[in-house]
């Protein structure tokens, strides 16, 4: 919330993930500075004009150039370890001599290879394209009073730069002058951090005059300021200018006098500005260096899976090296007659001979990790991604967007989702502000529009149904129209901001509340009417126009949370008014004002509304003065500025006399109310973190049901606490209490239990931001950790837990906190402010929402989505199905290479452990590449194995899937032995078939290519059916994949075998397939052996099935947050509930 | 690899909107263009669907349809198979009374050649078309160095593979820097062993006609086996300049008197080409063609194999068969298909039957259930 009131005070959001990074972990260090002259215009003789040397002004966001980008594209992929395996795999086939080709290997490797380089390759001359874009465009420098044209790239810092209306900066610039006399200009940072808003920037005061290319020319002057960093909203540095004959000027320089590259400037004719960071080095090239990656759950299990299999890969090829020597140890085993070794071979070593023998295995079976496992899970990622972004249900009319996905790494983490974290502001609430009441010294003032038109065509409408004095809410109406920064649009109008005050104006803030309260007092007759010349024109009640000299603005950041202006009237009188929360407020009051406020506060506050308190103190003169020069000072401090402007802050704002408060009424998004009830209902644990104070939290949470009636709630705020010595004491009671009620004396259920409601009584729990602090970092360091993991306890018992008054860092302490639980559990952080950016980069999938705050949520974020309702269908369909497609994808994967690997492990038996293949060399390459991949890459896209909308209706469907339950052990040692016993059947059928003399009706016999064909054969029939048999939702495509790939299957193999082809040097396939099929015997073996292995299948499906519903009136009648696999199972078929659960659902939903 | 859009686009004020990845062609565009996505049944993942659900009742029927097709085919098959006459003789002469064992021990080149005469009586005659075939164990023609261990562009007549064969043909490449044809192990290693066949009545022995061609997969003789091309057609000539396999004793144009089964296209020689699939194989030897319809081609009695012994296969504990063997419509004796096929049937009949009865009382307890919702 904190951030709405002003330009979101962030700072540098990339840097809380990713602390390690140079750039950031550099930023506390760069404390030097960098010396600019301006124009190249030595100073003095005198000072010895050291050169500094300064990158240019080229972008470069590409990675490659024609020249590098083989060796480094190369490089880059071979630095993934699966790719570098794939490599070393293809390399001893080449030097060692293997039973299968290089090419077997070196082809689908190329194929990987070249389509990763390609795509590469197209996004980085993409970039190269966008960079030559900006590095190319012409930009105006002024040269010895002439203006000079140049490509952007050749900018120095140093230049000066004259930049048009609707232009973009060039480069990070200081603001000289503009074409506006009083040296404002107008820029939009949509680019940059997405605020559309206009924002005031401000020239040097002191060469806002030199607005001609030869006044500027004539500047003498040098900028230091701070070396280049990332955060957009920080600057500090200072300008000295050097007149003929008189002491140099310093003046202080701050973020509004910088324009940062990227923004655009508007509504002002042409500025000066002189380039201070160029290139890389300006603020948003900054900004754009890599976010941290995130991995998905599955990859990691992928991983394992991966490890598992390396394992048997490698206890196959030990277990047959070594009994290649047992069996070779009787010499006519190892050397017959008829097959004699070559000279070479005779004299290699025995040991070197071993290892070459070990390689050869590992070749010849390391097709069981699947080169193109990666590239369909790439392409399945890639591709399937599309899918949210073309979702039309997540297409708000409103803004015309739809969803936008920023990675397609984590589209299946969507559906494992244990804890959502949400920002309330702008997410659960619509984030448009509307006036409710106020209140004027314990007044409370409630209108509507009619009735203040009727009132003021009287004498004004406070004067009947007011009870505070007239002056006082004069004072507190000309408060409102004062203390904030919003400025005034005017639809195509260039010259100056105050035109006729009668056209149409539109507030533009970044914060909606002060629009709302600019617009409420325009409710109660008092209208600003804008700022011109450090003017603000305010329309009283009688119509009269009243001067205000805007002297200072002590601009909000979210420590004090409030902010403040300091005016002068017509008639001299100095004061500041300062609005903020009610927490930063009251200690800064009399405190006998506070009560009678207080009251109208708290209740506003438990109706939900957001509560601002106004209050003003009035200066004298001298007071003034000394105020205006400790904030000049501070400004003009090149270190440690904001502690220091903080400082005089404090000073400034205090002994204040409160006068009222707001209240603004923050509507709930449509559906919020429903998403949360399904999301808890999914099984997830919904928190709210929210910078709002706690009585405005705590109702916006019943009113979207985050905390039923039901629920009890255990509070840990600074109103339970108590601010006094003993608060650590008490929080530690409190602690203790609450630990007692949810853990200790809750009977321990069965098993752990990660997701345990069955508990009768739900608990939600409020924890406050200072009370967090006192937990995490608490005074004493003796029970620090002890207090974290007692807390963290009592969090998981809670099905809701809201924390308030929470800073920015502290929401993504919290996210890290609960992702670095036991069994870390996956997180989500939904938001939409800059404030949420932390914690959105924190959890493992950050969601944002393109919300009214600006766009750097949904910058950050992982997928961006319009309304928060539309996380339902995100979550609970796409990330369900998602899920349940790449885990089946990834499933299938091994087991259908182990099943192809196995017959040629079983092979190595009766072969004498001589390393034949059974396969022909193309089939070995083919079969991952063109025989079985298309119809899994169609799954992996289309499947449905529940309808989208009965998943997004049924949101404890979501269960099914937590826990990662499909890539658990159980349902990977499922598709293992699945894999396993196919394999056996294949090659073992195979085996006793050829016990025949004959299979043909002629009495001719088969060789071993004819064997190894049958084994393919059925093994590709039979992992397409099987395939075939998992999907649940059969589009054009499925059919055609699927029935495609089997026909392509029988016309490569009659093609392959029915020409001699010239290349090879074997023609080992010739006419085999078509023998093959020739054979009555191999027909009705191969028809059996498919049969005989999808049979357990089938069985399976036949048995749930009737279990199913011998279950099925349990099932209904089961309270709603309990997981179902526990319950429906008990112990009994457990394994086959984790393994096959995609074939439930459909039965289930019947 | 991951997809990520690029910060530049985005920064140069086009928030890139459309999909993943496809940043850059929809920034194009820009803001004017409306982003709402089309509404395709694809796009929106409505594309219509056939949604197979396999239950118990849709899946039982299934289970005893394929029990009723199963058990008659698999029966089919194992009376097939059980009616095809099969005998089987090892004349290996491990045994010292085998007449085979004095040959037990011979080299390739022992002359004169040791032959032995095995005598055997057929319990029941053979009725349609004889197949004989010799069958050798613990003969590893399946091993990787033995099965690349050809040249196949030399066997089809390639002059220049012909004088130069593969570098896999090695240690069998070359004799006396004369190149070999046929190279490679598994030519080398060719059976030699002479069959014949004799009918013994009364004493009297009538030799049956062994058909030596017809043997060889048609394509094998006629296309990927070939002779050298050249001049004339004279074998001798055209095989000039290459020497015999080491352990053959005669050249290979001068396997077989009739030209269009000499050389490479030697029927003999391209069975023994392909190499087996499992250490223990038989390979097709000869023919016996049934004469009348009145006769059946070998009656039962008494009968006797003249074995010219050449291969030695006592060194690497070898065996060697002759099997005469009828052939059906699917093939030779092979009781496995038609006992699988059988005991597959009955599973599935027997589950269904089982699975039937469970169906049927849940399904009658709970019959609401049938009805989708």
């Amino acid at each position: 919330m904190m951030s709405h009131l002003l330009p979101p005070h962030l700072h540098c959001c990339q840097c809380h993930v990713d602390a390690n990074s140079p750039q950031c972990a550099g930023e506390e260090k760069r404390v030097g500075t960098r010396t600019v002259v301006v124009g190249h215009r030595p100073v003095s003789e005198a000072d010895a004009y050291v050169a500094q040397k300064f990158c240019d002004n080229r972008i470069v966001s590409s990675k490659y150039t024609v020249w590098n980008f083989l060796p480094k594209n190369l490089f880059e992929q071979f630095r993934r370890i699966a790719n570098f395996y794939f490599l070393i795999i293809f390399l001893v086939q080449v030097i060692v001599d293997t039973p299968t080709s290089p090419v077997t290997s070196g082809l689908p490797l190329f194929f990987v290879i070249t389509v990763t380089a390609i795509k590469q390759g197209y996004e980085d001359w993409l970039r190269h394209r966008a960079d030559n874009e900006v590095n190319k465009s012409n930009v105006f420098i002024v040269e010895n009073a002439k203006q000079v044209q140049k490509e952007s790239e050749k900018i120095k810092v140093g230049d000066i730069v004259e930049v048009k209306a609707d232009e973009t900066f060039p480069c990070d610039l200081i603001f000289l002058a503009s074409s506006s006399t009083d040296g404002t200009c107008y820029v939009t940072t949509a680019s940059l951090d997405g605020e559309s808003n206009f924002k005031t920037h401000y020239a040097v005061r002191d060469t806002t005059v030199l607005c001609t290319d030869e006044a500027i020319d004539s500047l003498t002057a040098t900028i230091e300021c701070e070396q280049p960093q990332p955060d957009l909203y920080k600057f500090v540095g200072r300008i000295i200018m050097y007149r003929s004959n008189q002491e140099p000027v310093a003046r202080s320089l701050g973020p509004e006098n910088l324009l940062l590259k990227g923004a655009t400037l508007k509504n002002t004719k042409k500025i000066y500005g002189v380039a201070v960071y160029t290139g890389m080095e300006t603020k948003m090239a900054l900004n754009y260096q890599g976010k941290s990656q995130k991995r998905s759950a599955v990859e990691k299990s992928i991983n394992a899976f991966l490890i598992v299999y390396l394992c048997i890969l490698l206890s196959k090829a030990t277990v047959c090296t070594t009994l290649k020597y047992v069996w070779q140890s009787n010499p006519f085993n190892d050397e017959p007659w008829y097959n004699e070794k070559t000279k070479k071979e005779r004299e290699t070593f025995k040991v070197l001979r071993m290892f070459t023998d070990f390689l050869s295995f590992m070749v010849l079976f390391n097709f069981i990790i699947p080169v193109s496992m990666y590239v369909t899970v790439e392409m399945q990622k890639f591709l399937g991604s599309f899918f949210i972004s073309w979702d039309k249900e997540m297409y708000d009319e409103e803004i015309k967007e739809g969803a936008l996905v920023n990675t397609s790494d984590l589209n299946e983490e969507l559906g494992q989702v244990e804890f959502v974290f949400t920002d309330k502001t702008g997410t659960l609430t619509e984030n448009s502000m509307e006036f409710i009441e106020c209140c004027i010294d314990g007044h409370k003032y409630k209108d509507c529009i009619s009735e203040v038109d009727g009132y003021s065509q009287t004498d004004g409408p406070l004067k009947y149904y007011g009870k505070a004095e007239k002056s006082r809410e004069e004072l507190f109406l000309r408060a409102l129209c004062l203390c904030h920064t919003v400025r005034i649009k005017q639809a195509d109008q260039v010259d100056g901001l105050i035109g006729h005050p009668e056209c149409k104006n539109t507030y533009i803030s970044s914060s909606p509340d002060e629009i709302a309260l600019v617009k409420g007092a325009e409710k109660y007759g008092f209208t600003f009417l804008g700022l011109e010349n450090d003017f603000m024109k305010i329309r009283n009640q009688k119509n009269e126009t009243e001067m205000y000299q805007l002297l200072h603005t002590l601009n909000f950041d979210p420590v004090r949370r409030r902010m403040s202006v300091i005016v002068r009237t017509t008639s001299g009188k100095l004061l500041l008014f300062c609005k903020g929360a009610d927490s930063s407020i009251f200690p800064r009051v009399q405190q006998e004002e506070i009560q009678q406020t207080k009251v109208h506060v708290d209740r506003n506050a438990m109706d939900g509304y957001r509560t601002l308190c106004v209050a003003f103190k009035e200066l004298t003169q001298k007071e003034y003065d000394r105020i205006d020069r400790q904030l000049n000072e501070a400004k003009m401090a090149l270190q440690d500025r904001e502690e220091k402007m903080a400082k005089v802050f404090e000073d400034t704002e205090a002994d204040m006399h409160l006068i009222g408060a707001t209240a603004v009424e923050d509507r709930l998004q449509e559906q919020s109310a429903e998403t949360i009830e399904a999301l808890h209902a999914a099984g997830m644990k919904v928190w709210v973190l929210t910078g709002d104070k706690m009585e405005t939290a705590k109702s916006t949470c019943y009113a979207c049901r985050l905390f039923q009636t039901s629920t009890e709630l255990l509070e840990l705020t600074a109103r339970v606490v108590g601010e006094s010595e003993r608060k650590e004491d008490r929080l530690h009671e409190l602690l203790m209490d609450y630990h007692k009620r949810l853990i200790q004396d809750v009977p321990k259920p069965r098993g752990s239990l990660k997701r345990s409601w069955t508990l009768s009584q739900e608990y939600g729990l409020i924890i406050d931001g200072s009370t967090l602090s006192l937990i995490l970092n608490p005074s004493q360091d003796s029970s620090s950790s002890h207090y974290k993991n007692i807390f963290l306890q009592i969090c998981l018992k809670c099905t809701a837990v809201l924390c308030c008054r929470m800073a920015p860092l502290q929401k993504a302490q919290i996210v890290r906190m609960v992702k670095n639980t036991k069994g870390s559990p996956i997180t989500l952080s939904v938001g939409d402010g800059a404030n949420d950016v932390s914690m959105i980069l924190e959890a493992h999938v950050g969601i944002g929402i393109k919300g009214k705050e600006g766009r750097q949520a949904a910058r950050n974020s992982d997928y961006a989505v319009p309304k928060f309702k539309h996380l339902r269908k995100l979550l609970l369909a796409h990330g369900h199905l998602y899920y349940v497609r790449i885990a089946h994808l990834v499933q299938y994967f091994f087991y259908k290479n182990l099943c192809f690997i196995l017959p040629q492990f079983l092979y190595q038996f009766f072969c004498g452990f001589s390393q034949q293949p059974l396969y022909d060399a193309a089939y070995l390459t083919m079969y991952n590449i063109c025989f079985t991949s298309l119809p899994i890459l169609a799954y992996s896209l289309l499947e449905q194995h529940i309808n989208i909308d009965t998943l997004t209706s049924d949101p404890q469907l979501y269960m099914k899937v937590s826990d990662n339950a499909m890539l658990q052990w159980r349902p990977f040692l499922y598709w293992t032995f699945l894999g396993a016993f196919e394999g056996l059947v294949f090659f073992f059928g195979v085996y006793f078939l050829f016990q025949n003399s004959s299979l043909e009706d002629n009495g001719k016999v088969f060789g071993n290519w004819t064997f190894g064909t049958i084994v393919f054969t059925v093994l590709v029939f039979t992992v397409t059916l099987k395939l075939a048999l998992d999907t649940r939702f059969w589009t054009w495509m499925n059919h055609f994949v699927i029935w495609g790939s089997l026909a392509f299957y029988v016309f490569f193999s009659f093609f392959w075998g029915g020409v001699i082809w010239p290349f090879l040097k074997q023609q080992r396939m010739y006419f085999v397939f078509a023998h093959m099929l020739t054979s009555v015997s191999t027909w009705l073996a191969i028809i059996l052996l498919i049969f005989i292995s999808l049979f357990p299948e089938i069985l399976l499906i036949v048995l749930k099935s009737i279990k199913e519903r011998s279950h099925q009136t349990g099932i209904f009648d089961l309270p709603i947050l309990v997981s179902y696999k526990r319950i429906e199972n008990g112990y009994v078929k457990t394994e086959d509930a984790l393994t096959n659960v995609a074939e439930r659902y459909p039965l289930r939903i019947l | 690899m991951a997809v990520n859009y690029s910060a530049k686009e985005e920064a140069d004020g086009h928030p890139a909107g459309a999909g993943p990845g496809g940043g850059a062609a929809a920034g194009g565009g820009g803001a004017v263009k409306t982003r709402k996505p089309d509404n395709t049944a694809f796009k929106q993942q409505r594309l219509p669907a056939w949604q197979p659900i396999l239950t118990a009742g849709t899946v039982l029927p299934a289970f005893f349809i394929i029990g009723l097709i199963f058990i008659p085919i698999g029966i089919g098959i194992f009376v097939t198979s059980n009616n095809i006459r099969e005998y089987e003789i090892d004349y290996t002469g491990i045994e010292p009374s085998s007449p085979c064992n004095k040959c037990l021990n011979v080299s390739w080149d022992s002359t004169p050649p040791c032959t032995c005469t095995i005598n055997f009586t057929l319990e029941h005659s053979f009725e349609s078309n004889v197949f004989m075939y010799y069958g050798l164990s613990n003969f590893y023609q399946n091993h990787r160095r033995y099965v690349k261990s050809r040249d196949d562009s030399q066997l089809n007549g390639d002059n220049s593979s012909l004088l130069n064969p593969s570098k896999e043909c090695e240690p069998y490449r070359t004799n006396e820097d004369k190149p070999i044809a046929p190279c490679g192990a598994i030519a080398n290693s060719m059976f030699n062993d002479t069959l014949e066949l004799y009918h013994v009545e009364n004493d009297t022995r009538t030799a049956i006609t062994l058909i030596k061609k017809g043997i060889a997969w048609w394509t094998d003789k006629n296309v990927k086996f070939r002779n050298p091309t050249g001049d004339g057609n004279n074998l001798t000539a055209l095989f000039q300049g290459t020497t015999k396999p080491v352990n053959w004793p005669k050249p290979v144009y001068m396997l077989d008197s009739e030209p269009d089964n000499n050389g490479f296209i030697n029927e003999d020689f391209i069975v023994w080409m392909r190499t087996a699939a499992l250490p223990t194989f038989r390979k097709l030897y000869r023919l016996i063609e049934r004469k009348s319809n009145l006769q059946p081609t070998l009656q039962a009695g008494k009968y006797s194999l003249d074995i010219t012994y050449n291969y030695p296969v006592h060194s690497f504990d070898g065996r060697k068969r002759m099997i005469l063997s009828t052939i059906s419509w699917m093939g030779g004796k092979n009781p496995f298909l038609g006992i699988a096929y059988i005991t597959v049937g009955s599973i599935c009949f027997f589950l269904g039957v089982v699975l039937l009865i469970i169906h049927h009382k849940y399904g009658n307890r709970n019959t609401s259930a049938d009805i989708p919702n």
